[in-house]
C-alpha cells in the first residue's frame, strides 16, 4: 500500500514541476475551446447550445494530448522496468500510475470549467452539470486511455497511432457524458439514466484499463 | 486431429490445400442456392422488393460480429497458449471483417433510405457497428506500424480483447435502447419472427456467408504464412549481404596492412 502511495506521489509531483507537462492539457483544453466561436461564428444562444459538447470534446483530445507520457518518460528512464520487477502487482502499479494520471492531468480540467463555461455563455446549472459529467467521465478516458499508452510504449509508437486506438474506445463515454449534461439544460430526458450509464462506464474502465495495459506491458516490454 | 497438430504451419499448410478447393466449391454452390432463393421470396407487404437487401445486409452484419469474434478467440490463443498460428488467424481475420463490417454498414444504409427515409441515422445499433468499423481500421493501422510480428502480435492481441466488450453493445443495444433499428428477429425466444419464405433463404445466405470467411479466411492465412516465409528468406539474405561485406573491406586492410608492411 505505501508502495503504491509512493508511486501515486512521485507522479503527480513529476507531472507538476517543469517538464513534466500535466497542465498543458489545461493550456490546450482553453485553446480548443477559445477556437470554437472562430469556426461557429459568435453566435451565443448557439455557443451555449452547443457548450457542453464543445466542453466535452475539448476535455477529450486534451487528456488525450497528455495521455503519452502517462508511461513514456518511465520507459524512457528504465523507472518502468524496475516497476514492472517490484513485488507490487503490476495492474495495482499501471492503477496508481493512472490515478496519479488522472490527479495531475484531468483533475485540472474539470477545476477550469467552470472559467470556460463562461466563455460559452453557459449558466450556472448547465456548468456545474458539464463539470460534474465531466467529474464522472475523465476516469474512464484516462483508465481506457491508459490501454492506448501501454501499447504505444511497447510499439516505441506514440502519437497517432495511439490517437486511432483510444478514440473509438472512448466514444460511449463522449456520447453519455453529452448526454447527460444536455439532460440538465435542454431536456427532455432525464440526468439520472445518463449519468448513471456514464458512473458504470467510468467503473468497468476501472477494472478493465489496469489489467490490459499490465498485459500488454508484461508482454510487450523485453 | 487437433489444434495443436496444426501449430506446424507446414502441415497446416498441407491440411489446407487439400480443403480449400472442397470449401470454395461449397461456399459458391451455397451462395448461389441462396442468391435463387432469396429472388423467388415474395415482396414485403409492407417494404415491397426492398426487403431482398436483408438477405445481403443480415449476413454481413452477423459476420462483422462473428469475425471478431474469431480474432479475439485467436487473441486468446496468442496471449494464453502461444499457438504459433493464432497471430497469423487474427491478423488475417482484420481485413476481411473489416470489408464485411463495411458492406453492413453500405447495405444497411441503402435499405435505410427507402425505408426510413434517411442514409445514416445516429441510432444505438448503427453507432456502435460504425465503432466496430473505426476499431478494425485501428487495428489494421496497428498491423501495420510495426514491422516485428510477434510484437505487434501481442499489442494486438490486447487491443481485440479489450474491443470484444462492443460485441454485446452491439447484439443488445436495439433492446437497451429503443431505436429506429429493429430488433432481433430471426434469434429469439419462442420462434423466429420471420415468416418461413424469408427465413429459409436468409438461413441458407448466412451459411454461404460463413462459409465464404472461412474460405477467405483460411485462404488469407496461407497467404499470411508464406509471405512470412518470404520476408524471414529476405532477412537471411539481408544479412548475408551484410555480412560478405563486412568481410571484404575487413579482408581489404589487411591486405593494405600486408601492403605496408613489405612496403
Amino acid at each position: 500500500m505505501t508502495a503504491l502511495a509512493a508511486l501515486i506521489r512521485r507522479d503527480v509531483r513529476i507531472a507538476l514541476r517543469v517538464g513534466g507537462g500535466a497542465l498543458i492539457g489545461v493550456l490546450f483544453f482553453l485553446t480548443v475551446v477559445v477556437l470554437m466561436p472562430f469556426a461557429v461564428g459568435p453566435d451565443l444562444a448557439l455557443l451555449s447550445r452547443l457548450g457542453p459538447a464543445i466542453l466535452w470534446l475539448g476535455a477529450l483530445l486534451a487528456s488525450l494530448l497528455t495521455l503519452d507520457r502517462l508511461f513514456m518518460a518511465d520507459h524512457e528512464d528504465g523507472s518502468l522496468d524496475l516497476i514492472t520487477m517490484s513485488r507490487t502487482p503490476l495492474e495495482l502499479a499501471c492503477a496508481a500510475k493512472a490515478l496519479a494520471h488522472w490527479l495531475a492531468a484531468g483533475l485540472p480540467l474539470i477545476v477550469a470549467t467552470p472559467v470556460l463555461g463562461l466563455l460559452l455563455n453557459l449558466d450556472m446549472v448547465a456548468t456545474g452539470a458539464v463539470a460534474l459529467t465531466l467529474l464522472a467521465g475523465t476516469p474512464a478516458l484516462t483508465f481506457t486511455g491508459m490501454i492506448g499508452a501501454a501499447l504505444a510504449v511497447t510499439l516505441h509508437r506514440g502519437g497517432l497511432l495511439m490517437a486511432v486506438l483510444v478514440l473509438p474506445l472512448s466514444i460511449p463515454v463522449l456520447i453519455f457524458g453529452v448526454a447527460a449534461s444536455q439532460a440538465v439544460i435542454v431536456g427532455p430526458m432525464t440526468f439520472g439514466a445518463p449519468f448513471s450509464i456514464l458512473c458504470a462506464l467510468s467503473l468497468v474502465s476501472l477494472v478493465i484499463g489496469p489489467f490490459a495495459a499490465a498485459a500488454s506491458l508484461r508482454h510487450g516490454l523485453d | 486431429m487437433t489444434l495443436i497438430d496444426l501449430a506446424n504451419p507446414t502441415r497446416f499448410l498441407a491440411l489446407t490445400a487439400r480443403v480449400l478447393p472442397w470449401l470454395a466449391a461449397a461456399t459458391v454452390l451455397l451462395l448461389a442456392i441462396g442468391l435463387y432463393q432469396a429472388a423467388l421470396a415474395p415482396d414485403d407487404y409492407q417494404q415491397g422488393a426492398t426487403v431482398k437487401i436483408m438477405f445481403i445486409h443480415v449476413p454481413n452484419a452477423w459476420l462483422s460480429m462473428f469475425v471478431w469474434g474469431v480474432m479475439s478467440i485467436a487473441s486468446l490463443g496468442t496471449l494464453v497458449w502461444r499457438h504459433p498460428l493464432a497471430d497469423v488467424a487474427a491478423k488475417a481475420a482484420a481485413p476481411i471483417g473489416a470489408a464485411f463490417t463495411f458492406l453492413a454498414l453500405l447495405t444497411g444504409s441503402l435499405w435505410g433510405r427507402p425505408m426510413w427515409g434517411t442514409y445514416w441515422e445516429w441510432d444505438a445499433r448503427l453507432t456502435s457497428v460504425l465503432i466496430l468499423f473505426l476499431m478494425y481500421l485501428g487495428l489494421m493501422a496497428l498491423w501495420r506500424a510495426v514491422d516485428d510480428p510477434s510484437r505487434a502480435a501481442r499489442a494486438a492481441a490486447v487491443l481485440t480483447l479489450v474491443g470484444a466488450l462492443n460485441l454485446p453493445i452491439i447484439k443488445f443495444s436495439v433492446d437497451w435502447w429503443n431505436t429506429l433499428h429493429q430488433p432481433a428477429s430471426v434469434m429469439r425466444m419462442g420462434g423466429s419472427a420471420l415468416d418461413k419464405s424469408f427465413l429459409i433463404p436468409l438461413l441458407v445466405m448466412a451459411i454461404a456467408f460463413t462459409l465464404l470467411f472461412v474460405t477467405l479466411h483460411l485462404a488469407a492465412m496461407r497467404n499470411e504464412i508464406l509471405r512470412r516465409r518470404v520476408r524471414s528468406l529476405q532477412m537471411m539474405q539481408a544479412s548475408r549481404v551484410a555480412f560478405s561485406s563486412e568481410i571484404g573491406p575487413g579482408a581489404r586492410g589487411q591486405n593494405a596492412s600486408n601492403e605496408v608492411g613489405a612496403a
